[in-house]
């Protein structure tokens, strides 16, 4: 290893429960190995940020065929995609996951969270997000800091990995 | 099982997945001196290629690795 740190930049664009995972996991687990680590959470994204909302990030059946099926012992029986959009299927697929990750005791959303900041994450939030949400610094966790897709570029451009999720 | 490594210090990872064991090893290694070891137990599989990546990323020397009964134990040393 050389004497700079390795740096990795995430793009996390998406505020489903399923898909905040991936980011806070590659981040928190960059950061224990001693790499810098930057997030810049963008539009939907932003939610992980939100304080009311980062407790209440769901995961939706609809348009979702890898959703398992309620009997794991016959796995050709899946929940057809369009009950997906009946009442209370989202907040049974969002209990459902959050039952998962309990039982497979994986810290929550806000725990990540924790451990990001914990770790000098930089929690880089989409100013024009804010702008286009209605989003103010107030609604944010304080580790967030707001600025635009040139401060996220400037930071990534000497990064050695870099994703978009 | 290797028993003539002085273990300075144990980790009991087992029943937790990625990202856990390998931030609560980063944390427990800070907390021994450079030159000693630190056992660590899991259970994921996971654990087995991650510590070589660990090992690959911060230089820390994995001095062994075991399985038993479905539970994987490392001995990693502190090299700065």
């Amino acid at each position: 290893m050389g004497e700079r740190a390795k740096r990795l930049a995430l793009v996390a664009s998406k505020g489903s429960l399923d898909q905040a995972y991936p980011p806070l996991i590659l981040a928190s687990t960059a950061a224990a190995m001693g790499w810098e680590v930057g997030i810049f959470f963008t539009f939907y994204g932003l939610d992980i940020l939100h304080k009311k909302r980062l407790e209440h990030l769901q995961v939706s059946p609809v348009g979702n065929p890898a959703m398992p099926p309620p009997i794991p012992a016959i796995p050709m029986l899946k929940v057809p995609t369009l009950m997906g959009a009946l009442p209370g299927m989202t907040a049974m697929a969002t209990t459902m996951m959050k039952g998962w990750m309990a039982k497979a005791k994986m810290p929550t959303i806000k725990e990540m969270l924790d451990l990001c900041v914990e770790a000098d994450v930089q929690l880089i939030a989409c100013a024009t997000t804010m702008g286009v949400m209605g989003i103010t610094q107030a609604d944010l966790i304080p580790a967030a800091k707001c600025a635009g897709a040139t401060t996220f570029l400037d930071y990534a451009a000497d990064a050695d990995v870099s994703l978009f999720i | 099982m290797v028993t003539d490594v002085a273990i300075a210090q144990k980790l009991d990872c087992k029943g937790l997945l990625c990202p856990l064991p390998i931030i609560k090893l980063s944390k427990a290694i800070k907390t021994i001196e450079v030159g000693q070891v630190i056992e660590m137990l899991a259970t994921d599989p996971g654990s087995v290629p991650d510590m070589e990546g660990f090992q690959n990323q911060t230089g820390h020397q994995i001095v062994s690795k075991e399985q038993q009964n479905g539970v994987y134990r490392f001995l990693v040393r502190r090299t700065k």
